[in-house]
C-alpha cells in the first residue's frame, strides 16, 4: 500500500528559526491521526508543511500523486469573514473542484456531480440553496468537509475542526469523521486541544512540541510519559 | 427620459456619465471581495493617498493621473502588506496613512496654489473632472476588471471565502490580492475626482452591502451589486443635474436610499420565512 504523506526528519520554520524540527511520520489511506500539542508547539506549522505551503528548511517530504494532482482535502479554521459570507451551500461545495478544474474558466458537469454527491455523503443535500451564514455551526462544518470531499477523498486535514461548536454538535461531528474513515477508508488528519474526545477517537497519536514527543497508536500514547503528563487527570 | 437627452447635449455630461457608470461598475465588483474580506478601509486610505498626490501633482503643474496612479498602486501594495502581517493593526495603519496623507495634501497646496478650487473639487468631486482621458482610461479599467470576474469568477469566489483552502488546493492567493488591489487603486484615482476624495469610497461599499441585504448567494451578490452601482450612479447624476447639487453627494444620496430600501426588503422577506416557519 503507498503511502499518502511521508516525512522523514522534516523541519520547518521561519526566517532561520526552526519551529519544528525532526519530524518523521506517515500518513497511509485509512489513518486517523491526531496532532496534539499546547500553544506554539509548531502544529499549524507541521500542518501548513503538509498541506505544502511551507518549504521544509531540511529533510524531504513525499507527497503521493493523486494528492499532488488534486489537491489535499483540508478544513482551515474558520474565519470570522466567513460566518457571515453571502454564498449557497452549493457554491461553497463547488468550489473544492478549483484544482481539478486548472486553467479552465468555468465548472464542468462533472465536477457539479461530484459537489452533489458530496454533499449527498455529508446529508446537507437539502440545505444545498440555503445561504452559508444562515446555517448552524455544524452545518457550516459539513459544508466545508464535503467542499474538502470535492478535491480528495483519500485524506481530509483538519485544523482545531471542533472550535466554536456546541457540545451535541462535536458529539455529531466525531461520529461523523469516525463515519467517514471506517466506512468510507478516508484518512483523517486532525490537529486538536480537545484531548479528552482525541484519545477515544483517533488511532494514532503525534505530540508535538517543537519536537516529535511520541508518536504512535493511541493506546501507547496513553500509558506513556508524554501522554500521561497531557492528559493529567483526563 | 426628457431631462437625459438634455443632459446628452453637453460633451461634458455624457463623459462623466460614461465615465462615471463604468468606473461604478468596477467599483462595485471589487467592492463586493473587498468588503467580504474586510478590507473596506482600504478603499477610503486609498483615495486620500490619492488625494495628496493629486495636490503635489497640481502643486508642481505635472499630469495628474500619470502621478497619482502610481502612488496610489504602490499605497495598495503597501496596505495589503501590512494587513497580511498585522503587526499593526491594519483598521489603525489605515487611518494613520489616510490622515497623513491628507496632511501632506494640505500643506503642499496652502504653500504653492492655495486652497483653490481645483483642491476643493478632489475633496467634494466635481462633473466637470471626466477628461477624454479619463473616459479611455474607464473603458480599459472596466473591460480588464469585467474579463477578471468572468473568467476568473471561481477563483475569486475561492480566494474571498478562504484563502486557506485556496492556497492549498493551489490558488496562487498573493497574486489575485495583488491584482485586486491595483485594479482598486486605478478605479479610486479614476473616479475620485468626479465623486470627491471623501466620498468615492462610498461606491465600493454601498453596492456589496446593498446587495448582501437581500441576495443569499455569491453570484447574486456580485451580479445585483454590479447593476444596482451603474443604476444608482445614473440616477444621482440625473438628480444632481435636476436640482444643481454635487454630483457625487448626490450618488451617495442614492445609494443610501437603494441601501435602505433593500434592508427594508430583506427584513420583510424574513419575517415572511419566519411565519412560514410557525
Amino acid at each position: 500500500m503507498n503511502s499518502l504523506i511521508e516525512c522523514s526528519h522534516v523541519d520547518f520554520g521561519y526566517e532561520n528559526q526552526d519551529a519544528v524540527v525532526g519530524v518523521t511520520m506517515t500518513v497511509n489511506p485509512g489513518d486517523y491521526i491526531c496532532i496534539v500539542g499546547e500553544n506554539g508547539s509548531g502544529k499549524s506549522t507541521l500542518m501548513k508543511g503538509l498541506l505544502g505551503l511551507l518549504k521544509p528548511t531540511s529533510g524531504t517530504i513525499s507527497i503521493s500523486e493523486e494528492l499532488k494532482k488534486n489537491g489535499i482535502g483540508y478544513l482551515p479554521q474558520q474565519t470570522a469573514a466567513q460566518k457571515d459570507f453571502p454564498a449557497t451551500v452549493f457554491e461553497v461545495v463547488l468550489s473544492g473542484c478549483l484544482s481539478r478544474r486548472g486553467s479552465r474558466p468555468f465548472y464542468s458537469a462533472k465536477e457539479k456531480k461530484l459537489a452533489k454527491e458530496s454533499m449527498e455523503r455529508l446529508g446537507i443535500t437539502e440545505i444545498s440553496s440555503h445561504c452559508y451564514r444562515d446555517l448552524s455551526g455544524g452545518q457550516q462544518q459539513r459544508a466545508l468537509i464535503a467542499r474538502a470531499l470535492c478535491a480528495t477523498d483519500k485524506l481530509l486535514i483538519l485544523d482545531e475542526p471542533i472550535a466554536g461548536l456546541d457540545p451535541a454538535a462535536i458529539a455529531e461531528f466525531y461520529q461523523m469523521i469516525r463515519g467517514l474513515n471506517e466506512k468510507e477508508g478516508v484518512a483523517i488528519l486532525m490537529v486538536s486541544h480537545d484531548i479528552g474526545n482525541v484519545v477515544k477517537q483517533a488511532d494514532k497519536i503525534l505530540h508535538l512540541k517543537r519536537e516529535v514527543l511520541f508518536y504512535g497508536s493511541t493506546k501507547e500514547y496513553i500509558n506513556s510519559d508524554a501522554g500521561r503528563i497531557y492528559l493529567g487527570g483526563a | 427620459m426628457e431631462i437625459l437627452r438634455e443632459m446628452m447635449s453637453y460633451p461634458f455630461l455624457v463623459r462623466a456619465l460614461i465615465g462615471g457608470v463604468l468606473v461604478a461598475l468596477c467599483a462595485s465588483l471589487l467592492g463586493v471581495s473587498l468588503v467580504l474580506k474586510r478590507y473596506s478601509m482600504i478603499g477610503d486610505g486609498l483615495s486620500h493617498v490619492s488625494f495628496g498626490a493629486l495636490s503635489i501633482a497640481v502643486a508642481f503643474g505635472w499630469s495628474p493621473l500619470k502621478i497619482s496612479i502610481p502612488v496610489v498602486v504602490l499605497a495598495a501594495f503597501f496596505l495589503l502588506r501590512i494587513t497580511e502581517n498585522a503587526k499593526i493593526k491594519s483598521d489603525a495603519a489605515i487611518a494613520m496613512i489616510s490622515a497623513a496623507a491628507l496632511a501632506i495634501g494640505i500643506i503642499v497646496t496652502s504653500l504653492t496654489t492655495g486652497m483653490t478650487t481645483d483642491v476643493s473639487s478632489y475633496m467634494f468631486g466635481s462633473i466637470l473632472a471626466m477628461s477624454r482621458d479619463d473616459v479611455r482610461l474607464s473603458v480599459i479599467l472596466s473591460v480588464v476588471v469585467l474579463g477578471l470576474f468572468v473568467f476568473c469568477y471561481n477563483k475569486i469566489f475561492a480566494v474571498t471565502f478562504d484563502e486557506s483552502f485556496a492556497k492549498a488546493t493551489g490558488v496562487n492567493v498573493s497574486r489575485y490580492n495583488v491584482l485586486i488591489s491595483i485594479l482598486t487603486a486605478i478605479t479610486i484615482v479614476l473616479g475620485m475626482r468626479m465623486m470627491g476624495a471623501m466620498l468615492i469610497s462610498s461606491l465600493i461599499i454601498f453596492p456589496a452591502l446593498t446587495s448582501m441585504r437581500i441576495f443569499k448567494s455569491f453570484r447574486g451578490v456580485v451580479l445585483s451589486s454590479g447593476i444596482l452601482s451603474m443604476v444608482c450612479f445614473l440616477i444621482g447624476l440625473v438628480l444632481s443635474y435636476q436640482y444643481s447639487t454635487p454630483a457625487g453627494a448626490s450618488v451617495v444620496i442614492v445609494n443610501l436610499s437603494a441601501f435602505l430600501l433593500f434592508s427594508l426588503i430583506g427584513m420583510i422577506l424574513k419575517m415572511r420565512k419566519g411565519d412560514r416557519i410557525k
